[in-house]
């Protein structure tokens, strides 16, 4: 089900100017969004159809894709077609830059494509309008049904080029996808495009699935099954659908993530009314266990450097989280606002761990720094909780439930981001209602 | 000859304001005592007196007295029906974090099995399950509800 995709750099131009060019501030909330133009990409007529692709529409699909990748960024400020004062393919050439700040663009992102002999080939400019030069170019060929990732790895780059940071357009979200009456729902594992595009069903719904999480290479996940009645910790190959438990525990394990190197899973194994955290290495199939406690320790989550765990534990009465070295030393509560404490995540940047918060009813996702200290609420809701972060660290998903009525009616659970600026809060969209959202990493990189 | 943005930033904390009073822990109110469930209501019975489950207050697994009476039951009737099994599926209400509630519901579902296990019954005869919050039995989203769906059920499996 993975696509392979074949991406021949042509060239890549990249002037060094940093400090004369148009930059983008993400680290704090951002009230005034950068105003750009994103041309429809010029089509070339000697272009032949693809499959079911309608050729001449391609340039403006694409372009459309770029545009609703930067407006939810809510960083940038895409312009109206209508005021576009250039025909593409002139503006590719080289745009008349004082007509295009008539319009109060800052940029402009200008492209053209060709389908030839089943090849789709792009290549896209970045102008800043203002100091009137080229900022970035690139060309590249793939099949013509890779149309859609094309347009994420064009947004992916040109975000690079305007804030200095990684993309993450060019990812996918797992999560689990929810249908039925409240009571008796059922659940099959999903995956789509983190635009909500190209959604597929790994599961049938067959059996209970919870907790879809990537290995750092996209290309295995762990996820909780209830298959045969029995809830375990499952590895599954997306590209060629093979599931197989993971350890072979005489009880429950749930709770599954994996390492920073995609070496081992580390999950939560209960028995006897005890959950403990335990890894298991994938090769060696040796499994180690970290935490001892007759507390409930579960939702573990490794530092990105492998080195520490964040993971929550009732120890101290009711839920709170906790640090410790990866082999199970040192542990330490570092949890101590009003309220419980749930569902670490380790920041891929490795500076802060966002976490669900429980307080008087109300459910919040937060950030803090690593020791605990600076802990920042970034939305309050009546249920919300199991943030994951997109690959660069800048914004998090996790999923929202609504209250229900006598039946269960007005129930529902959707999948939402916000960044960690407490900024840009929106909902994604999903076919069915979902749940238990993992953010992939850059399928690109 | 270069524009630099002037993009307006403003300080990025968010304080959620907390509004919700939180309910009393201990009144005893209808059919819950502290956040106890203590009604009739989606109770079924093993046998004519013997009902299935259990009830247990927000994020507790210890027992109630009533809890030890109906486990009991439980109990005499597994020591009259020698060749029978069951299954304790262990649950926990919405208002919890997804993990969280499968280990509270294991632990649950233990602290039945336990007791059970303390009258006489072979914990051979008695395999536990948790579902977590994923099986409610009343889907409204209220405190009546979220008592009943606090729960451990005695479910026969042959």
């Amino acid at each position: 089900m993975k696509k392979t995709i074949y991406i021949f750099l042509l060239n890549f131009l990249f002037f060094t100017n940093l400090n004369a060019l148009i930059e983008v501030d993400i680290t704090r909330g951002n009230l005034d969004p950068l105003p750009i133009a994103v041309s429809p990409l010029h089509v070339d007529i000697s272009s032949e159809n693809f499959k079911d692709l309608k050729v001449q529409d391609l340039g403006a699909e694409i372009a459309k894709i770029i545009e609703k990748n930067f407006r939810n960024t809510g960083l940038f400020n895409p312009l109206k077609k209508e005021a576009f004062v250039q025909k593409p393919d002139i503006a590719h050439l080289k745009p008349r830059f004082e007509d295009w700040r008539l319009i109060k663009a800052q940029a402009l992102i200008t492209g053209k494509l060709l389908i030839k002999d089943e090849k789709l080939k792009v290549e896209f400019r970045l102008w800043d309008l203002t100091a009137a030069q080229e900022m970035t170019a690139l060309a590249f060929t793939t099949t013509p049904s890779n149309w859609r990732r094309v347009a994420h790895i064009i947004s992916d780059k040109i975000y690079e080029r305007l804030t200095g940071e990684d993309g993450y357009f060019d990812t996918r979200i797992i999560y689990v996808a929810e249908s039925g009456p409240k009571s008796q729902r059922v659940k099959k594992l999903a995956i789509m495009d983190q635009d909500g595009f190209n959604t597929k069903y790994l599961t049938l719904g067959n059996e209970l699935v919870l907790t879809p999480r990537f290995n750092p290479t996209n290309q295995m996940v762990t996820y909780m099954s209830y298959f045969r009645n029995m809830p375990r910790v499952y590895l599954l190959d997306i590209e060629t659908g093979t599931q197989e438990v993971v350890g072979n525990f005489p009880g429950m394990t749930f709770a599954p993530r994996f390492s920073p190197d995609g070496k081992k899973i580390i999950m939560s194994f209960a028995k006897d009314g005890n959950s403990d955290i335990f890894t298991m290495d994938l090769e060696t199939r040796v499994v180690e266990r970290i935490t001892e406690h007759s507390s409930i320790d579960t939702s573990p989550s490794f530092s990105p450097d492998g080195k520490f765990i964040a993971f929550n534990s009732d120890r101290s009465g009711l839920q709170q989280i906790y640090v410790m070295r990866s082999d199970g030393s040192n542990v330490k509560r570092v949890t101590f606002g009003k309220g419980i404490y749930g569902t670490p995540v380790w920041s891929p940047r490795g500076d802060l761990i966002a976490f669900t918060k429980m307080h008087k009813g109300r459910f919040y996702i937060g950030v803090m720094r690593t020791d605990g200290t600076g802990e920042r609420l970034l939305t309050e809701n009546y249920y919300q909780e199991a943030p994951s972060w997109s690959p660069n660290g800048r914004v998090l998903v996790f999923y929202r439930e609504t209250k229900a009525g006598d039946k269960g009616e007005g129930f529902s659970a959707k999948l939402w981001s916000i960044d960690i600026t407490g900024y840009n809060e929106r909902r994604l969209s999903t076919k069915t209602d979902a749940s238990d959202p993992s953010w992939s990493s850059l399928l690109s990189k | 000859m270069t524009l630099k943005t002037n993009l307006k930033n403003i300080l990025a904390i968010v304080f959620a304001t907390l509004i919700l009073s939180a309910c009393s822990t201990a009144k005893k109110t209808g059919d819950i005592d502290g956040d106890v469930y203590t009604g009739k209501e989606t109770v079924e019975y093993l046998a004519s007196g013997v009902p299935d489950r259990v009830f247990f207050a927000t994020n507790k697994s210890a027992l109630t007295t009533a809890s030890r009476a109906t486990l009991r039951k439980q109990a005499t009737f597994l020591r009259k029906n020698k060749n029978l099994n069951v299954t304790i599926e262990g649950h926990a209400d919405e208002r919890g974090t997804r993990e969280y509630n499968l280990a509270l519901g294991e632990r649950r579902a233990n602290a039945a099995r336990d007791y059970l296990m303390t009258y006489g019954i072979s914990g051979k005869r008695i395999s536990v399950i948790s579902y977590g919050k994923e099986k409610p039995v009343n889907p409204k989203s209220s405190p009546i509800s979220w008592s009943q769906n606090r729960r451990s059920v005695t479910v026969k499996v042959n």
